[in-house]
Order: structure tokens, then C-alpha cells, then sequence
């Protein structure tokens, strides 16, 4: 085996998004040498294609928003399966974390006196998001990856060189966690360009990588989006949370197919946009359910009312939280009463002059009009749910964003799990990103400052293990690949489109038990398979090579997704089952863990029955008394257990 | 609806050579020519390198050339060109080539640094800025670029000048001077920064010569000319070109 | 990595060095050197017309109407015009056509005008054709030093252009005047003029450093309200800045156009009253 190159940093970031980049700047502001690795160019990931906003309560728009309020809708968005520790955090911190980015250079929409305006969103009961238009995570990444460029530019004056305590390797993918015994000792990783391998070595492994939407057919996620850092974490031996748990965005769009699925941002809602049925129905007044009956008004000119005067009327259904208009949206197009082309109608043509449009939702014009020849000024949108956001994600602990089980290994963002319980509010991911990106590498610093000196070795093995493995695709052609029998290998683009499609169909929106079985002998027919993944070529920018590698990622990825969601017999937030339709206050208390126990993705991978993932249940934390508190006691009941009611 | 098969030539290759490749492949309704690159990967050439990310014109980063336009692929709908036409894709003829589509854009993140970053007012706290709307809606407007640098690569005078590339930050990297320089709350000047000098001084303001091509191939839209780079070589004017400006500050130097 | 930030030593353009090898200046498969080449052709006619009439010295006076291009008239050797904008400043020694003087500033107007600039620099120095079009040039240096760094001056010109067009509307209104110098009348040559000169102040104010002047230089819009609403009034018409310099180099060739018939004896200017 070849020498690889290593370099020591202090704490490496997997993950260039939001969380991964506040966590670098966090990082590297206490002293820690920081390296930073994404897939794509700097600048690029993915927090660019958040549109809404980032929910702070400043309470700029209504002088009563306060963290309480703001940690009362992300509860009952999660219904109450959040990791509550987590949630009062994040509804604490994000006003601090909105203000910072000012003093960064983030420039946000104003009001009449100044301040940051915030605009309404589905599920928060005031006016909570800091926006820029509907372009607000570009705003957001930029921000980040400017005030990275002036750390960088502090850092060239000192010592000359503007990489020397923090430096970002773009175009680079991780495929291994390292260790050194129970300890994170680095990454191992190859750059896309060259296809050269290298090693970081690091006490300290923060993990940012965002999602999994990749691995479903219908989806506003882009190809970066393969759950890497789930899985190197399940391989590194930490587990992952509640992976049953995927957010359908109710409003993506449907036609034409090559666009299906990309995002139709909540602002169109949250600015006065309605949904309608094929019979011009504002059917969302018919999908309220019980435990929302009292927030939402009953008629259409309530509703049209409270946009103007919210405390004395009720907002409308259509800004009812992600899972419940999604569903709403699928049972109206299964009923026959859906568009032409399979979704139903969001239109704010009627509902805004064209100028206010434009102003105000500049990428959606913009991507109506170049994509779909639609004018959304002058006619209705076709909209349908896509696979938008993971719920779960790796356990951590609430506070310092450690994975459990695995020191040194931190995760935050999308990435991690618990924060957002059963269903994510909007806004709330990019305030996820800045609260516990921070606070990830403030303790990934500390960690690697509490090792200084013993740092964890990297053995040699390790590398040669991980190296062959990232090499196998090249040698499944012909009778002498590990596993081929002889067989021709396998297209990975084929692969990959067959994964997408089973995972839509059989762990979808709305789940049955019996296809999420047949979903995972599909997997196990494509673990099988995808050990025969072949690619053409050499190892320089090969999409082959590099998609061949993601699928083992997505492979345990969706496991894990649909081994959860067949064990949780119930409905709730993102987790709808068909055969449970229910809440059942009973599962509000179970936490579903996954773990690989087999971390070498060896014998295991081939074996279709036992496959890679064991599940373990686990009873969730209970809710701090003065937290409960917050709530009134009818409420609560709806969610939760009578032993957790009197503890 | 109806597809049909389009004749592709995609430049393949590296830096040590390469050529138009001709693809016949498939084409449906509504489909943009990243749809087609991808299926020319999936059923033709898995090895085809090709740089993209949000396929929904957000991110910028599957910038490439068109018929010889810049342009981001996934913007770019089938429906522009007719049926018979021969599309062909190159990649970015600014910079240098990795492989096939995918061109190192270093150049655009080296300027990136040399420009100094907004300098935050002093005595002020998190949370007490103000501003107006109207004093944020220029640098806003600069703030929508997604950094696809096809400005960059259309712009002549490092296209066409390899030479000019250390001296000349480029229209992306100039607006950004532009939109720092009219942020409200930028302190650059109280801390002896002198943002309109060395616009031109250090970013190589002069060498732009206003052919606006930079606007042309803006996928954001941004004016980048007329309210960037033409202001700011205004404001460049009122440091360097005003004669009262000038006298003002020799006598201030003198007292 | 991918992006790595090596130095790029070599020189030359799209052909050339590390950049994909392709043989071909541009891969352009539109009509691109149309704009160019109608640029080119207009700007052309219009060099020729303007140096002809500025040196013909003749055939710009018709009363009541006066030739833009020799308005206002400095030199002894001018036309007489009844109350018009003639004054001797530079006396008898000025022998050639006094249109010179004064087109010096309207040309320097347009010449270093940013949208002329472009016009010019793509059609006829080629610097770029058009976008994505090699240029042939082996250097550039742009506005960087002398001479195209003068360029800087344009707001002086401006100015300059300020006066003229305050002339060029008092000419206007003596255009309401009858070949006998009585008041209260109008012939097409009013209409006419009226057309220039309207054409003229919106070219002229919807320059780009005119509206860097009136609110553009401020960093805080929201302490001056009133220069605000003028730079954004400013900034729509600045919007149409090209159509404005074509429509307004048009017009004013043909005032100078109208007067040379009328005074050349071609026809007579139809009056309306």
C-alpha cells in the first residue's frame, strides 16, 4: 500500500454546511487548529437552499415572543419527542447567534425602525424568522464563509499564511472515522480531483454532513445529501436516533420531471399563499387535527384576517407544521382531487400584487418562470410533498454536541439527531445549525485542548483497511472481485436509481408494514449487490467512483430508516404508518436507537436476513418540571403518559 | 409528452489534452442540459466529471459554457434550442481545466482573501444594529450572487489575459468591494481603510472597461456594472480624479 | 486541492496554457457580431455626418432655428442670430468653423460616457467583440494609464453637459419665435427642437455619474430622503441609459439635419401658427 500523506490538526470538521462552518469558526476562535472537509466547493453546501428563514425570538415583530414561546412550538412541532435539554437551548441561544452573524456582515431584511424583520412561518405562533427574501440561507452560508476568509486573513497577518490554523479542503470526501481504541484519532478521506487519499489526524471529529434525502427518488436535497456522516458515525460505533423520522416538505415542486421535488419554500404560505384542490377547495380547513383545534381558525376569513391582525384571530391551516399539510396534500391527490400533473395548487396570484411577489419571493418567481414557464404572478403553482429533511440523526448529548459512546467524535446540524423530535419546524434548521454548530466546536475544541500532547494514534492497518476498501470499486470487474462470483459488476448509477425508488415507494409518506418488510429485502438485495459496484476509468474526478462509495452510506442509511419506522407502531410527525394511524402516548417515551455492529462492513453486508443494523429502544429523558410548566395541563395530556405527568 | 434523441459534443479531457466528444442521447419534456450530461454519466460515460450540486439554480456551481456561452447547466432549459441543433458543452475557458466539465476556479477563492472583510462599528453590541431598509438594498442586491463565477469567466480581461489575472480581482470580487463599501455599518474608513482607493489600487478597478458582459451572463440577474462597478469607479473618482478633493487633502496633510 | 491556489505564471488567453484545449476563438453559434456590427456602423455614420456639418461652416443658421452643433456660437466669425446664443469670446483670430469649440464638450461627454465606452470598446476596438469571444489583442490594459485612464474625467464632462443643454433649451425657446423674431409661433423645426432637446436632458441626467452625484456617493440613504427619491428617479432613467445615447445622438443630428435643410434652401419650414 502506497504512503499516504498525514497532517495533525487539532479538531477536524466533516461538513461545510451551516453547522460545520460555525463550528470551525467556534473551533479556531478557542485556539484550536482547524481543518475543515466538504464534497463540494466552499460556499456551495447545501444550507444554500434554505429559503424561509432562521427562527430566533428577538421579538422584533411582536414584543411577546420570547425563548418560552419559541420552545413551546418547537415541542409541540416535534410532538413532545424532542430531546427537550436540546430544544431550550437552541429557542435560548438562536437570538444571540441571529445578532452575531450582523457583526459578521449578514445583512437581513429590515423593519421600519432598523431591526431585523421577521416574517410568520407554519407551526410558530409569532412572526420568528430573520430572512433575506427567500434567499436567506445564502445569506447565511456566504456570512459564515466570509467571516471564515477574515479569520484566515487575521491568521495571514500573524503568521503569513492563511491556511496555518484554519483551512478548508474542499472537494474532499471522508469515508472513515479513525481510531485509536475507544478514541476518535482522525479521518480518512480522498480528494475528489485527484482521487488521492490522506489522512487528518484530530482529537477531535465534528461531523456537519446534513442529510440523507439522497437516497429517496422525490427530493429537495442535492447529491452531497447520502447520510455520510450518519454512517461513518454507525461505523465509528455511535449510534443514531429515531432515524424512523424524515420530513416530506409539503410544497415541492411536481412538474416538470426533471425538476420534481425541488423545494417550494414555506414563505409562499407564511406571506399569504393558499393551497387548493382541482375543485378550487381550500381543503387545509378539513386537515386540522384535535391537538391544534384551538390555534387554527376556522374559516377562510378568519384566517385572511389574522395576517393582519394576529392577536386577535387565528392563523390559517395551510401554516400548520410540515407533517400535517404534507399528509393533507397527499390524501387530496389520492382522492382524486389532486392537479394535472399529481400535486394540488399553491397560489398567491390571487393573493398579492404581482409586485409584492417579486419582491418578496424572488427565487420562487425566478424559478417558476425559468423552469417550469409558470408565472407565479399570474397563476397557481403545482405542489406536492418531497423528501426534505432527517429527523434523526446521530445521538448526542444536548449540551456539548458529543456523540455517545465515541470520544471526541461531536455532531451538529442535520446530522445530529433529537433536537427537532418527530418533526422540524421551519426556521428551525438553520438556527439548529448555528446554536449547536457552536456549540460542537466549542467542545470539540476543549476536547482536543484536554488531549494536547496524548494525542490518539492513527495505526497503519487502519489506513491500509480503509484505503482497500475505497479502491474496491476498481477491481469488481472480472472473476478475481471478493464477492463477484464471476458476475459483470454492477452499474452504481443503477444502483443508486433503484434505491431511490424503493425507498420512495415502501418507507415514503405514508408507510404500511408490510412494503416496509419488502423494503428491506430490497436493501439487502442491493447490499449484495452493490459489493459488485464497478466504475470505468481512473481515480482523477471520476462521479462513478465517488457514487459507487456513497452507496454503502445510503445503504445503511436506509436501514436504519426502515428498520425504525417497522418497529414504531404508531403516527407521529414525520413517521406515518398506515396500519398505526394514531399518536400513541406510550411511543412519546421510547427513543429508537441504531447501531452497526459490525463496523468493518464486511460479512454482515452480504448477509440478506441479518443485515447491518441492530435497533435498541430506549426510554427519552424526562421533561424538566419547570419546562412542563410552560404548558397548560390539558395539552399536555394529549401527549404525554400519566406516569410522565406525575412524576 | 415527447422526447427525442439531441446530438451533444462535450468537451472531454484534462490538462494534458482533450476534444468534443459526440453524444446521441435522449430528451424529454422540461428537461434542462444537466439532466442531460447526467444521463450521458448513467448509460454512456460514468466517468464524466461534471461539477453540480442544487440542480435549481441556487448554489452555482455547474457553471459551464453553452455554444460557447457561460452558463449554469442546470438553468439552461432543452427547450432553447431547436431539435436539429448540435449542443455543445465545454467547460469554463477562463480557468484551468481538471477534467472534462470541472475547471479549477482557485483563482476566484485566492481573490476572495485579498479582499478585507466588513469591519464591524466599534461600540456597538450584538443585537443594536440598525438599519434601514433603503441604506441595505444595494449591498443586498450584491449579496444575492451565488458565486458561480461565470462573471469571472466571461470577463476579457482575464479570459482573454492570463497575464492580467494577479492584478485584476474580477467583477465578482470588485462588487464585493462595492458591497462592503456601501454597507451601512462598515467601519473600514474609521479604521484607515480606504475602501474606494483601493478598489482601484489593489483590485485592479481600471483594467474593467464597462462591457458589461459580466451583467450579461449573471444568472441572479445582478447589475453588476451599472450599480457596482460603475459607482464604485465613481467613488474611486472622488478619491483620486476631484480636484477639490485633492487640494482639500494636501492642505489637510500641510496643517 | 481542486481549488488549490498556485500562482498562474503563464500569459495569453482561451488557447492557451492550462485552459481546455480548444482550438477555436469561441464557440459562440448566435449572431454575435451583429450588435457589435451595428454599433460600429451607427457610431461610423455618425462620425462622418458630424465632422462634416462641424466643418462645413455653413448652413446652421435658419431663423429662428440654430444648428445644435454650433450652439452656443464663440467666435467672431459666427452667423448673426437675433437674441441667440452667440458671444464673441474668442474674437477675430478664430478662423475655422466655430462648431469646434463647442462640440468639444458634448463629444467629450459621449466619448467618456460609460455606455459609449462599451459601445466603442466592443465595436470597434474589439476588446471584447462580444462576450465570450476571444479579442484579438495580445495585451490589455484597460483604463489603467494614460491615455484611457482619463476616462476618470466623465463627471466634468457632465458638467459641461449640464451648460450645454441649459443652451441648447434657451435655443428651444427662441425656436417659438417666427423667422421675423416675433414670439407666440411654432413650425416643425420647434417641434423638432422640442424633441432634442428633451431627449437631450434625459441622456444627459440619466448619466451614471450624475447619478452617482445626486445620491449614489451617500452611504446612508435614509439621512437625506429628498437626494434619495432623486437618485432613484435618476436610476430608472439611468436604466435606459443606451437607448436614451442612441435616440439622443439621433435626435440631435437630426436638428442640425433640419436646420441645414431650411437654411440650405431645400424647403421651408412648415408653420403651425
Amino acid at each position: 500500500m502506497s504512503v499516504v500523506e498525514r497532517q495533525e490538526w487539532d479538531v477536524v470538521v466533516v461538513g461545510a454546511g451551516g453547522a460545520g462552518l460555525r463550528a470551525a469558526i467556534e473551533a479556531r476562535e478557542r485556539g484550536a487548529r482547524t481543518a475543515v472537509i466538504c464534497k463540494s466547493l466552499f460556499g456551495k453546501a447545501h444550507t444554500v437552499m434554505a429559503e424561509g428563514g432562521i427562527a430566533a425570538a428577538m421579538a422584533n415583530a411582536n414584543e411577546h415572543d420570547n425563548w418560552q414561546v419559541h420552545f413551546r412550538d418547537t415541542m409541540r412541532g416535534g410532538k413532545f419527542l424532542n430531546q427537550w435539554r436540546m430544544a431550550e437551548l437552541h429557542a435560548r441561544e438562536a437570538p444571540e447567534r441571529v445578532w452575531e452573524l450582523e457583526t459578521w456582515g449578514a445583512l437581513f431584511d429590515r423593519t421600519k425602525d432598523g431591526r431585523i424583520s421577521q416574517r410568520n412561518f407554519g407551526g410558530h405562533e409569532y412572526p420568528r424568522l430573520a430572512h433575506v427574501g427567500d434567499r436567506t440561507g445564502l445569506e447565511l452560508i456566504r456570512t459564515l464563509q466570509q467571516k471564515i476568509v477574515a479569520l484566515q486573513q487575521e491568521d495571514e497577518r500573524e503568521t503569513g499564511d492563511y491556511e496555518s490554523r484554519l483551512k478548508v479542503f474542499q472537494e474532499c470526501t471522508v469515508t472513515r472515522i479513525l481510531k485509536d481504541g475507544s478514541r476518535v484519532s482522525g479521518v480518512f478521506a480522498y480528494e475528489r480531483e485527484t482521487g488521492r487519499f490522506f489522512v487528518l489526524e484530530a482529537p477531535s471529529v465534528v461531523i456537519a454532513t446534513g442529510g440523507i434525502g439522497k437516497s429517496f427518488k422525490v427530493t429537495s436535497n442535492s447529491w452531497e445529501y447520502t447520510g455520510d456522516g450518519h454512517a461513518l458515525a454507525l461505523l465509528a460505533g455511535a449510534p443514531l436516533l429515531n432515524m424512523e423520522f424524515v420530513q416530506f416538505h409539503p410544497t415541492g415542486m411536481v412538474w416538470p420531471p426533471s425538476v420534481k421535488g425541488i423545494l417550494v419554500t414555506e414563505s409562499v404560505r407564511g406571506d399569504g399563499g393558499v393551497l387548493r384542490n382541482s375543485e378550487g377547495k381550500r381543503f387545509m380547513f378539513d386537515y386540522i387535527p384535535d391537538v391544534f383545534k384551538e390555534k387554527y381558525a376556522e374559516s377562510e376569513a378568519e384566517g385572511d384576517r389574522w395576517y393582519e391582525d394576529p392577536d386577535h384571530n387565528r392563523r390559517p391551516p395551510e401554516l400548520l407544521p410540515r407533517d400535517e399539510v404534507a399528509r393533507a396534500i397527499n390524501a387530496e391527490v389520492k382522492a382524486g382531487r389532486g392537479s394535472p400533473h399529481g400535486g394540488v395548487f399553491l397560489d398567491v396570484s390571487t393573493r398579492m400584487p404581482a409586485d409584492v411577489i417579486r419582491r418578496r419571493l424572488p427565487s420562487m418567481y425566478h424559478q417558476f418562470k425559468e423552469l417550469a414557464d409558470v408565472d407565479i404572478t399570474a397563476e397557481a403553482m403545482e405542489v406536492g410533498p418531497t423528501c426534505h429533511y432527517v429527523m434523526g440523526g446521530i445521538a448526542v448529548d444536548s449540551d456539548t454536541a458529543a456523540a455517545r459512546g465515541v470520544p471526541g467524535l461531536f455532531a451538529a446540524g442535520e446530522a445530529a439527531g433529537g433536537m427537532h423530535g418527530s418533526n422540524r419546524l421551519g426556521g428551525n434548521s438553520l438556527s439548529d445549525l448555528l446554536v449547536f454548530g457552536r456549540r460542537a466546536g466549542r467542545h470539540a475544541a476543549e476536547h482536543a485542548a484536554a488531549s494536547a500532547g496524548g494525542h490518539p494514534a492513527v495505526s497503519d492497518v487502519e489506513i491500509d483497511t480503509a484505503a482497500a476498501e475505497a479502491l474496491r470499486p476498481f477491481s469488481a470487474e472480472g472473476p478475481a472481485a471478493s464477492a463477484g462470483e464471476g458476475r459483470p459488476p454492477e452499474n452504481p448509477y443503477t444502483l443508486h436509481q433503484e434505491l431511490q425508488q424503493a425507498m420512495n415507494d415502501l418507507v415514503g409518506i405514508i408507510r404500511r408494514e408490510a412494503e416496509m418488510e419488502q423494503a428491506l429485502e430490497k436493501l439487502a438485495d442491493l447490499r449484495v449487490r452493490a459489493r459488485r459496484a464497478g466504475v470505468e476509468g481512473h481515480r482523477q474526478f471520476n462521479p462513478g467512483w465517488h457514487l459507487a462509495l456513497d452507496l454503502r452510506n445510503m445503504l445503511l442509511v436506509s436501514e436504519c430508516v426502515a428498520r425504525a419506522a417497522l418497529e414504531r407502531t404508531e403516527s407521529r410527525g414525520g413517521h406515518t404508518r398506515e396500519d398505526h394511524p394514531t399518536m400513541d402516548r406510550a411511543w412519546r417515551a421510547v427513543n429508537l436507537l441504531c447501531r452497526a455492529p459490525d463496523p468493518t462492513g464486511g460479512l454482515a453486508a452480504t448477509d440478506p436476513e441479518r443485515g447491518q443494523i441492530t435497533l435498541d429502544r430506549e426510554a427519552t429523558d424526562p421533561i424538566r418540571q419547570d419546562l412542563l410548566a410552560l404548558f397548560d395541563k390539558e395539552e399536555l395530556v394529549k401527549y404525554l403518559a400519566e406516569e410522565e405527568l406525575h412524576p | 409528452m415527447s422526447s427525442y434523441e439531441a446530438r451533444f459534443r462535450v468537451w472531454r479531457g484534462d490538462v494534458g489534452g482533450g476534444g468534443l466528444e459526440d453524444f446521441a442521447v435522449e430528451v424529454n419534456d422540461g428537461e434542462v442540459v444537466l439532466d442531460i450530461i447526467h444521463r450521458i454519466q448513467a448509460t454512456q460515460a460514468p466517468d464524466l466529471a461534471v461539477r453540480w450540486n442544487c440542480k435549481a439554480g441556487k448554489c452555482g456551481s455547474c457553471s459551464a459554457e453553452i455554444n460557447g456561452r457561460p452558463r449554469l447547466l442546470c438553468m439552461t432549459r432543452m427547450s432553447v434550442f431547436t431539435r436539429e441543433e448540435t449542443v455543445t458543452v465545454t467547460p469554463l475557458r477562463a480557468f484551468p481545466v481538471v477534467r472534462d466539465l470541472v475547471t479549477d476556479v482557485g483563482f476566484n477563492y485566492d481573490k476572495a482573501r485579498q479582499v478585507p472583510a466588513f469591519v464591524p462599528p466599534k461600540g456597538l453590541a450584538p443585537g443594536e444594529y440598525r438599519m434601514m431598509q433603503e441604506d441595505v438594498d444595494r449591498s443586498q442586491e450584491f449579496r444575492k450572487c451565488i458565486e458561480c463565477f461565470l462573471c469571472q469567466d466571461t470577463c476579457h480581461v482575464v479570459r482573454d489575459h492570463e497575464e492580467n489575472k494577479p492584478a485584476f480581482a474580477g467583477p465578482r470580487f470588485l462588487m464585493r468591494v462595492a458591497e462592503l463599501d456601501m454597507h451601512p455599518l462598515d467601519a473600514a474608513d474609521e479604521s484607515g481603510l480606504d475602501r474606494k482607493r483601493t478598489a482601484q489600487d489593489e483590485h485592479g478597478l481600471g483594467y474593467c472597461n464597462i462591457t458589461k458582459c459580466c451583467t450579461e451572463v449573471c444568472p441572479e440577474g445582478i447589475k453588476i456594472t451599472d450599480n457596482a462597478l460603475i459607482p464604485l469607479k465613481e467613488r474611486a473618482v472622488d478619491r483620486k480624479y476631484d480636484p477639490l478633493v485633492w487640494l482639500g487633502s494636501k492642505i489637510r496633510r500641510r496643517s | 486541492m481542486a481549488t488549490g491556489t498556485e500562482p498562474h505564471p503563464s500569459s495569453g488567453g482561451v488557447r492557451t496554457g492550462t485552459r481546455a484545449a480548444i482550438a477555436a476563438p469561441h464557440l459562440r453559434t448566435d449572431r454575435w457580431w451583429l450588435a457589435p456590427a451595428a454599433t460600429a456602423a451607427g457610431l461610423f455614420a455618425f462620425i462622418v455626418y458630424s465632422t462634416w456639418r462641424a466643418f462645413a461652416n455653413a448652413d446652421y443658421y435658419a431663423a429662428p432655428y440654430v444648428s445644435p452643433f454650433y450652439s452656443p456660437c464663440l467666435a467672431e466669425n459666427c452667423a448673426p442670430m437675433r437674441g441667440g446664443p452667440n458671444w464673441d469670446l474668442l474674437g477675430g483670430w478664430w478662423g475655422v468653423s466655430p462648431a469646434i469649440i463647442i462640440l468639444i464638450f458634448p463629444l467629450g461627454f459621449r466619448l467618456t460616457c460609460y455606455y459609449y465606452r462599451k459601445a466603442y470598446y466592443r465595436g470597434f476596438w474589439m476588446s471584447p467583440p462580444a462576450c465570450a469571444v476571444a479579442e484579438p489583442h495580445e495585451k490589455y490594459s484597460g483604463e489603467t494609464r494614460f491615455p484611457l485612464i482619463l476616462q476618470n474625467v466623465h463627471r466634468y464632462f457632465f458638467y459641461a453637459a449640464l451648460l450645454v443643454a441649459g443652451i441648447l433649451t434657451y435655443d428651444t425657446v427662441l425656436a417659438f419665435r417666427d423667422e421675423n423674431y416675433a414670439w407666440g409661433h411654432m413650425g416643425l423645426g420647434t417641434l423638432v427642437f422640442l424633441l432634442n432637446i428633451v431627449l437631450i436632458w434625459a441622456y444627459t441626467l440619466s448619466c451614471h455619474s450624475c447619478r452617482h452625484i445626486v445620491g449614489g456617493k451617500l452611504k446612508h440613504f435614509s439621512k437625506h430622503p429628498v437626494r434619495y427619491r432623486v437618485w432613484q428617479w435618476i436610476g430608472k432613467l439611468n436604466a435606459r441609459h443606451m437607448q436614451l445615447a442612441w435616440a439622443s445622438l439621433l435626435s440631435v443630428a437630426l436638428a442640425d439635419f433640419y436646420v441645414y435643410l431650411v437654411a440650405s434652401g431645400v424647403f421651408d419650414d412648415p408653420r403651425f401658427f
